[in-house]
């Protein structure tokens, strides 16, 4: 008689097994057909959160500024693709730069919260709570954004979350719910990095098992990306053919929620050919399949990508940049009035400077998530108060979304 | 990493299983008065439904008669669909049997609030393994040997806690006594079946004696002869699935063994010479080794393993006389950490910092992954004590790339705050890790790959 143990198969995480086509996600987050589904011109929002606080000079340059070679020696792109005559996109973004020529994507620059410390977890807090200051609720603005449409216009479909955890921008009592994408359970570039840099200050020997084991994975996984598929390179890209396999489905979620990590570039930032271009071409390469997986329905698609704060202008000893404040945004999507960069552009002079080493934010990021909010959920001035407490300096900034 | 814990860490990590928020700071005012404490102190485990060895035995063997009662009267027909078929095959799987009982430990180590008996219970089910790997009939008993034989004794005589695994079915099975016959008993005469050396073999090498415990081939065949006759009730009744003497299985007469004769009739045979390896000066040596080596460091510090040796001896292997004597060792707060969290041990230890419960995650399957199923060493000799091999380079990935997705699960825990209530110091450069971290959950993950959080 056989041991008939097969324990990895056993107890699996009970969300994992929860859809694996498409055609199972319809039928499971709708039970039936409900409300929403007799909607053809529905909208679907994408919130992509960029974890980490992105080098927003590095993502849009404004080549245009006079201070710009200057203060940004070491970090200055070269072969921008210009956006106007103060902006250049970063060239690992040749997606985001042609929905850009097609009035598809656009840019807001000098964004921030209200929170002005720079600690990661508070600023996430901050940005996704949509309070100005941290620790004043347990809830996400989506999800009472969420909540406000339930209340005036019916039954919305649940929000979907791809990953193992609830974002706080989700968090509420309207009803989400998660998605992990089993190909990509590994653990980021990122905290592998931070790890061996902990073990190589700590304990050699751990440093040296993790390093190799890391070499060991790039190579093992290297070797399969060349028998796979293009989008099957990452998991950010991956994450995001899911999500618009679920956001197409005529009664799939209208709100999706998805994290990308790996964005602190305090050592080696490497704007175009190092991390923070890699990142970008990420970035760029997800955009354009969730666009070519969403079909007809990117037309009806507003996709806005945030982070919690900026970087330094200046490089820091370390070729990277610290923890900053004034960052951008970028929009994209047929629910996008776009092809424009949107700023109040506050100059890269030493003088203009916050505190003299970060960019100035002139535009309150939740000027952007109320214009979105405004559009999508159909809220009206009262509605975006209660999901945006104390935001009556931050008003949606218009035109932003068709 | 070479510097002295804290009294907490080592009361709540070298002689716990990691600390839930709260454990370190309840620790801190008098960590040996915490560990010494819990000696002698065993806790009724929580899940009631788990069976005893002979009910599974009993319930595995009707099971299988029913089986092959029913495939006989169905022969060529298919079965798949009998419902009745299913119900007994479900029956005579032993998943059935082990997935509870594993469940149950990862349980009991979650909510443990008496560590050290879950730390020695886990000790001592190594030190007397049984493994699933062995086949079916010892899977399905695996997790009833460790609540029988090995639980109830921790803090009792090592001589008995010998007694009960040499007798239980688990042993038995797994290291083929019950097909073990005397060459001169009846069965060894009319079957032609013969000695099997297994389990006399193990228990003086691996339980009592150890390798250099002084004992030749000759001992090894003396003794093997004495355990003929140990075997499970295998015959429909109410004894099925105990330990039971046959004689018809037991070579006669007399054996001499370590250079004294046993004369003693049947059982009693291998009973006196379990008693007397157990208090054997060399068993005291090899067990207070291995403790040290367990709970401190590997190869142990030649002075403690004397001082445990010399309470194991005085005390005729009282083992709550000796866990005493090693939890307030000064030697014991003083070795810097440098035992790697075994799997097992470090999937709860996450648990218990982020205080997720077992259930809601494939905690089984993640701690194989790390290179330990439960109760399935690959050799009757344990999991190693050399155990730089959890933190291989494949195992430490795999270890980073699950806690990635386990620390969502925490929901908003402040990583400092979380990192002082479950370790307290940290070093410089950990702390300054978590610190900078990009998100919560990375300064949580990174917190719990530190080597503050993999080694005690």
């Amino acid at each position: 008689m056989t041991d008939e143990f097969d324990g990895r198969l056993r107890r699996p995480l009970p969300r994992r097994r929860f859809l694996q086509t498409s055609a199972a996600a319809a039928a499971v987050l709708a039970f039936g057909t409900p409300a929403w589904a007799e909607q053809p011109e529905r909208p679907r929002l994408v919130v992509v959160l960029l974890r980490g606080a992105v080098d927003g000079l590095a993502v849009a340059a404004p080549v245009g500024d006079p201070h710009y070679a200057e203060m940004r020696a070491g970090l200055t792109l070269e072969d921008g693709i210009p956006l106007d005559g103060l902006f250049s996109l970063n060239p690992s973004m040749p997606g985001f730069a042609r929905l850009f020529a097609d009035r598809q994507a656009a840019i807001v620059h000098a964004v921030a919260t209200p929170y002005r410390n720079r600690s990661h977890f508070d600023g996430q807090d901050v940005l996704e709570s949509g309070y100005p200051e941290r620790g004043q609720t347990d809830s996400g603005w989506l999800n009472r954004a969420i909540g406000e449409a339930a209340r005036r216009g019916g039954p919305q479909p649940p929000a979907l979350a791809i990953g193992a955890s609830l974002p706080l921008i989700l968090r509420g009592p309207a009803p989400v719910t998660t998605w992990i994408n089993e190909a990509t359970t590994r653990s980021s570039p990122g905290t592998r990095e931070r790890l061996l840099d902990l073990y190589k200050q700590t304990n050699p020997s751990l440093a040296e098992g993790l390093a190799r084991a890391v070499e060991l994975d790039a190579t093992a996984r290297s070797d399969a990306e060349l028998k796979a598929t293009p989008s099957r390179r990452n998991g950010f890209v991956e994450d995001m053919r899911v999500l618009a396999a679920f956001l197409r489905e005529s009664s799939g979620p209208s709100v999706g929620v998805i994290d990308s990590d790996g964005w602190d570039t305090h050592v080696k930032e490497g704007p175009q050919k190092g991390r923070l271009g890699r990142l970008l071409a990420e970035l760029d390469q997800g955009l354009l399949t969730l666009r070519d997986g969403l079909g007809p329905v990117w037309a009806q698609t507003t996709v806005v990508v945030v982070t919690e704060f900026g970087r330094t202008v200046r490089m820091n000893g370390t070729t990277g940049t610290d923890h900053g404040n004034g960052t951008l945004a970028l929009l994209a999507g047929g629910g996008v009035a776009g092809g424009k960069v949107v700023a109040d552009w506050p100059g890269l002079a030493p003088g203009s400077l916050y505190e003299g080493r970060d960019l100035q934010p002139t535009i309150d990021t939740r000027s952007i998530f109320k214009a979105v909010a405004e559009r999508h959920f159909g809220l009206d001035g009262s509605s975006l108060d209660r999901v945006f407490p104390s935001s009556g300096s931050a008003p949606p900034l218009p035109r932003l979304v068709t | 990493m070479s510097t002295t814990p804290s009294g907490a860490v080592v009361a709540t990590r070298r002689f716990g299983l990691g600390a839930r928020p709260g454990e370190v700071s309840e620790a801190a005012a008098d960590p040996r008065g915490y560990v010494v404490r819990q000696i002698g102190v065993t806790p009724v485990q929580g899940a009631a439904d788990l069976q005893s060895s002979d009910q599974i035995i009993q319930r595995r063997l009707r099971a299988g008669q029913e089986l092959k009662a029913l495939a006989g009267q169905q022969s060529g027909s298919d079965l798949s669909d009998d419902a009745n078929y299913q119900a007994l095959r479900q029956i005579v799987r032993p998943a059935a049997y082990v997935q509870p009982e594993v469940s149950e430990r990862f349980e009991a180590g979650f909510s443990s609030d008496n560590p050290l008996i879950e730390r020695l219970t886990y000790f001592w089910s190594d030190h007397f393994t049984v493994s699933r790997l062995k086949g079916s009939k010892v899977t399905a008993v695996a997790g009833a040997f460790e609540r029988e034989a090995i639980r109830p004794y921790v803090y009792g005589r090592f001589s008995d806690m010998v007694l009960a695994v040499a007798k239980h079915p688990a042993m038995l099975f797994y290291l083929d006594n019950d097909i073990s016959a005397g060459p001169d008993s009846r069965v060894g005469q009319r079957k032609s079946r013969g000695l099997n050396e297994n389990l006399g073999r193990e228990i003086l090498e691996l339980h009592t004696l150890g390798v250099q415990g002084g004992y030749t081939q000759a001992d090894v065949i003396a003794f093997a002869k004495a355990l003929t006759g140990w075997r499970v009730e295998m015959a429909p009744g109410d004894a099925t699935g105990r330990f039971v003497f046959v004689p018809q299985w037991h070579e006669p007469g007399p054996v001499e063994f370590m250079g004294q004769v046993y004369d003693q009739p049947g059982m009693e045979q291998a009973e006196a010479i379990l008693n007397y390896v157990s208090v054997h000066p060399a068993t005291a040596r090899h067990i207070a080794g291995e403790l040290a080596a367990h709970f401190l460091q590997s190869p142990p510090p030649p002075a403690l393993v004397d001082r445990l040796s010399g309470v194991f001896l005085e005390s005729d292997g009282d083992l709550a006389a000796v866990t005493r004597a090693l939890v307030t060792d000064d030697a014991s707060w003083q070795a810097p950490p440098s035992k790697v969290l075994p799997p097992f041990d470090f999937v709860v230890a996450v648990l218990r910092a982020l205080e997720l419960p077992p259930s809601e995650l494939p905690v089984e399957a993640a701690a194989a992954l790390f290179g330990q199923r439960t109760w399935g060493a690959t050799s009757p000799k344990g999991w190693p004590a050399e155990d730089e091999i959890w933190a291989s380079p494949a195992a430490l990935l795999k270890r980073l790339d699950w806690v990635e997705t386990v620390v969502p699960r925490a929901g908003d825990v402040d990583p400092l705050a979380r990192a002082d209530a479950v370790l307290g110091d940290l070093s410089e450069p950990t702390r300054n890790a978590v610190a900078r971290a990009e998100s919560r959950h990375q300064a949580l993950a990174l917190l719990l790959m530190s080597p503050e959080f993999l080694l005690r």
